[in-house]
C-alpha cells in the first residue's frame, strides 16, 4: 500500500541539513507499523512529509501510495486518495464548526469517489453517533474547530475525524503525547475498531505505552533520519526496557 | 473617471469573477450632463415635488457649491482616486418605461425590469423564493416596483419609494428628512441632498412589529450616471423593523459615483435592524472602473430604550467610504455595528462607525472585521464619543484584520473621546494572516486550497455574518467566496 524508497527530506530554506536521510519502508494493506525514535530523529517530519506539508522539501527518493507516486500531489489530493494524518498539534480555526468542517471533508472525499454527498440528515446521524463513540463532549463540537479544546480533547477530535473519514492509510503523529490513560485507551480503541485487511496504520510515537493497547505488526526504530532497526512488537519492549541508547550507538558506528 | 463616453459599451467584456456585471438594454430618460441649479430644479420638477423640498434641495446645492470652492471632498480617509469631474456625470437617469407615477402593480412593471431583477436573484413576483420579504427595487434613479405594499398597509406600515412618500406622506417626510443627516453634514451628503432621485421610505407605526423583512435592491445600470438615493426609516414608539439592502452594478471600465444617504429614526422603545450587502462592481483586477461608494448612514435612537443595529457585508466597490453611525440620545438606548469589509485586487475600503453617547446608560457594540487580499487596502475608522450627559455609558469595540497574501494592507484608526468619568470602554484589536497550519490542517482532510481559504475566512467573519437574516447570511458567505476568487493560491 505504501512504499517509501530512499527518501531524503529537509525543511524548506535549509535543504542541505537533511532530516530524513535515506528512509525506506514498505507497509502492506492491513498492517500496523509503529515508528519509534528519540526526539529529533525525524519521526514527525516523516509523518508530515507523507501528507505533503508545504514546509518540507523532498530532495530525492520516492513515495508510492497504491503504486501511485504521490510526492507531486498537494495534500488534499493525497487525502482524497485515502491518506489521513492525525495531527500532533491540530490547528485552531475560529468560527468553523467541527460539523461543518467534517461535512466538507467527507463531501470532498465522496465526490472524488464518484458518490453523492450525504444529506444533512444522514450526515448528522453519522456524526452524532461517532461523537458518542469517541466520547467527545457534545458541547465541544458546537465550538470552533480545536479552539479552547484541551490536549486530550484535540486528540479525541482527531480520532473522530479518523472514524468519520475511514481512510485506507492512517498516520498518527504522536497522538499519544499528552494523553492520560483513559484518553490513550480511547485512541487505541478507535484504531483497533478500524483495523481491517484493507486499512493500514503508521503510528509515530516516542513511547512504547500506546503499543500496550495497539499491537503493531512491525516496529521500526528511527534514528537520525534513518531506520536502524526493524522488528516485531517485541522491539518496542526492548526500547521500553533499555531506551534508545543502544540504537543511537549502533547508528554512530 | 466618471465619464460616460470614454468607452462605449462594455457589456461584451468578460466580467471576471463579478457575476452581476451585465447591462440591461433599456431606453433611459437622462437629465443633461453636469450639475447646476437648473438640474436640481429639473429633478425636482420631474418628480413633481412640493416647493419646500425644492427649496431644501437648492439650499443643499448652494452649500455644496460653497464646499467645493472651500475645501472640496473630504481628504482624511485612507483612499486614493483621481479627481472626480462633477460636470461629467449624469445626475438623473430613469428607464423611460417608468413614469413619475410608480406602477400600480407588478403587472404594470416593464418586463425588462422584472427580468433584470430576476437575473439578479431578486424575483419581484411575490410568490417567489423571497416570499416573506417586501422589496423596493430601485433601478438607476427611480424605484421601479415595490412589493407587498397592500399587506403592509393593513398594519399601518408604509413602505414605498421615496418619491411616493413625498407625494403621499409629505408630513412624515418633512418631519424627518434631514433630521439625522442635515444637508450640510458633509460634502457627499450635501451633494445627495441636492440631487437625490429616489430610494426607500419606511414608517412603522407605534407598537407595530413589522412581520416581514423590508428590502431595497439598488441596481445601477446607466453608464456615466451617478446614483444618489435617499433612504429614510422611522420606527415609532415600540415599533420594530428589519430592513435589508442589496446593491449591484454592471461591469464597466469607467467608474461610477454612488453617494447615498440613509437616515434612521427610532423613537421610544423602537428598534431598527439594518442589514446591507454591498456588492457594487469593484473594478477590474487591474483596478480599472468600479463604483466609488461615498455613503452617509446614520441613525438616531431618539427615545428611551430604543435600539439601532447596523450589519454590513461590504465586498464590492472600488472605493468604500462609509461609517454607519448611531446617536444614542435616549436613555438606555443601544447602538450596534457589525461589519465585514473586504478589499481585494485594487479595492480600497475606509469604513467604520461612530457611536455618540448622549443619554444615560447607553450601550454600544462595535465588531468590525476587515479582510485584505491582493493589493487591497482596508481601513477601520471608528469614533466612540461619550458626552458629559451620558452617565454609565458602555462601549465594547472589537476590531480584527485578516491579511491574505503579502501585498495588501490593513489599518485601524480608532478615535475615543470620553467626557464622563462613569463610562466603561473596551477596545480589542487583532491582525492575523490565514496561517499555513490552518490551511494544511484542512487540506490534509481533502478540502481544496480555495475551499480551505473560504472556510477560514467565513469562519473568521462568523460573528458578523450570524447577525444577518438567514437568506442574507447565505448570500454573504457566497459573496465572500466569489470576491476572493483568484486572491489565493
Amino acid at each position: 500500500m505504501l512504499q517509501v524508497t530512499d527518501l531524503h527530506a529537509a525543511v524548506i530554506g535549509a535543504e542541505d541539513a537533511e532530516i530524513l536521510k535515506s528512509l525506506s519502508l514498505t507497509l502492506n494493506a492491513g498492517e500496523v507499523h509503529a515508528i519509534m525514535g528519540p526526539n529529533g530523529s525525524g519521526k514527525s517530519t516523516f509523518a508530515n512529509v507523507l501528507m505533503g506539508r508545504p514546509d518540507y522539501v523532498v530532495n530525492s527518493g520516492s513515495v508510492k501510495f497504491d503504486g501511485e507516486d504521490i510526492l507531486e500531489m498537494v495534500p488534499d489530493q493525497r487525502a482524497l486518495r485515502g491518506m489521513f494524518l492525525a495531527f500532533q498539534y491540530p490547528a485552531e480555526i475560529p468560527g468553523v464548526r467541527p460539523w461543518q468542517f467534517l461535512k466538507a471533508a467527507l463531501d470532498a472525499r465522496r465526490e472524488f469517489a464518484g458518490e453523492d454527498p450525504l444529506s444533512v440528515r444522514n450526515f448528522s446521524a453519522l456524526f452524532d453517533g461517532k461523537v458518542k463513540d469517541v466520547g467527545i463532549d457534545p458541547d465541544l463540537v458546537k465550538r470552533s474547530l480545536n479552539e479552547g479544546f484541551s490536549g486530550g480533547e484535540k486528540k479525541r477530535h482527531e480520532m473522530l475525524q479518523l472514524e468519520m473519514l475511514e481512510p485506507r492509510l492512517a498516520i498518527l503523529d504522536e497522538t499519544d503525547s499528552g494523553l492520560d490513560v483513559d484518553a490513550l485507551r480511547i485512541v487505541a480503541e478507535g484504531v483497533n475498531n478500524l483495523r481491517s485487511t484493507e486499512r493500514s496504520f503508521l503510528i509515530v510515537t516516542h513511547y512504547q505505552r500506546l503499543l500496550n493497547y495497539i499491537k503493531p505488526d512491525v516496529v521500526h526504530i528511527l534514528v537520525d533520519g534513518r531506520i536502524v532497526e526493524t522488528g516485531g512488537a517485541d522491539l518496542a519492549m526492548a526500547v521500553e526496557n533499555t531506551g534508545y541508547e543502544q540504537f543511537i550507538n549502533a547508528a554512530d558506528d | 473617471m466618471v465619464t460616460p463616453n470614454s468607452i462605449s459599451r462594455e457589456s461584451d467584456l468578460s466580467g471576471g469573477e463579478y457575476k452581476w456585471g451585465f447591462v440591461t438594454e433599456v431606453e433611459q430618460d437622462f437629465a443633461p450632463q453636469g450639475l447646476n441649479e437648473a438640474i436640481v430644479r429639473l429633478i425636482s420638477a420631474k418628480k413633481d415635488e412640493p416647493e419646500w423640498l425644492l427649496e431644501w434641495r437648492l439650499q443643499a446645492y448652494r452649500h455644496w457649491v460653497k464646499m467645493t470652492k472651500d475645501r472640496g471632498e473630504p481628504d482624511w480617509a485612507m483612499i486614493e482616486y483621481p479627481a472626480i469631474d462633477y460636470d461629467n456625470i449624469y445626475y438623473y437617469a430613469a428607464p423611460k418605461s417608468s413614469q413619475t407615477e410608480a406602477p400600480k402593480s407588478l403587472a404594470d412593471v416593464d418586463p425588462e425590469m422584472l427580468a433584470t431583477f430576476e437575473k439578479l436573484g431578486i424575483p419581484l413576483q411575490e410568490r417567489e423564493k423571497l416570499a416573506g420579504v417586501a422589496i423596493d427595487a430601485v433601478f438607476d434613479s427611480v424605484s421601479v416596483a415595490t412589493t407587498y405594499t397592500e399587506q403592509l398597509e393593513k398594519l399601518g406600515i408604509i413602505f414605498c419609494s421615496f418619491s411616493e412618500a413625498v407625494k403621499n406622506h409629505p408630513d412624515l417626510v418633512k418631519k424627518y428628512l434631514g433630521s439625522v443627516v442635515p444637508y450640510s453634514d458633509n460634502f457627499f451628503a450635501s451633494l445627495n441632498s441636492a440631487v437625490f432621485s429616489d430610494g426607500s421610505f419606511a414608517y412603522i407605526p407605534p407598537g407595530v412589529r413589522c412581520p416581514i423583512e423590508l428590502m431595497t435592491y439598488f441596481r445601477m445600470n446607466a453608464e456615466g450616471t451617478g446614483q444618489f438615493e435617499r433612504t429614510l426609516i422611522v420606527a415609532d414608539e415600540g415599533a420594530y423593523v428589519s430592513y435589508l439592502e442589496g446593491c449591484t452594478a454592471p461591469f464597466r471600465k469607467t467608474s461610477q459615483l454612488h453617494a447615498a444617504v440613509v437616515e434612521l429614526v427610532a423613537l421610544k422603545d423602537g428598534e431598527i435592524k439594518y442589514s446591507t450587502i454591498q456588492n457594487w462592481f469593484p473594478g477590474t483586477k487591474e483596478g480599472e472602473g468600479g463604483v466609488y461608494n461615498f455613503v452617509t448612514k446614520r441613525g438616531i435612537c431618539r427615545g428611551a430604550n430604543s435600539k439601532i443595529s447596523w450589519t454590513q457585508v461590504e465586498t464590492g466597490s472600488a472605493i468604500t467610504w462609509k461609517y454607519p453611525s448611531v446617536i444614542l440620545q435616549g436613555d438606555d438606548s443601544v447602538g450596534e455595528f457589525y461589519s465585514v469589509a473586504l478589499a481585494n485586487n485594487h479595492q480600497q475600503a475606509d469604513t467604520g462607525t461612530k457611536m455618540i453617547h448622549i443619554g444615560k446608560n447607553t450601550k454600544s457594540t462595535i465588531v468590525a472585521k476587515g479582510i485584505s487580499a491582493g493589493q487591497g487596502q482596508n481601513t477601520y475608522r471608528g469614533q466612540v464619543k461619550i458626552m458629559p450627559t451620558a452617565e454609565n455609558a458602555v462601549n465594547h469595540t472589537q476590531c480584527d484584520s485578516l491579511l491574505v497574501g503579502d501585498r495588501c494592507g490593513a489599518h485601524t484608526v480608532p478615535y475615543i473621546e470620553v467626557r464622563n468619568p462613569t463610562a466603561q470602554l473596551e477596545h480589542e484589536a487583532s491582525t492575523s494572516k490565514v496561517s499555513d497550519d490552518q490551511l494544511f490542517y484542512l487540506r490534509a482532510r481533502g478540502i481544496s486550497e480555495e475551499e480551505a481559504h473560504h472556510m477560514i475566512i467565513t469562519g473568521w467573519s462568523r460573528d458578523v455574518i450570524k447577525e444577518l437574516p438567514f437568506e442574507f447570511a447565505m448570500e454573504a458567505g457566497q459573496l465572500l467566496k466569489v470576491s476572493l476568487e483568484g486572491a489565493v493560491g
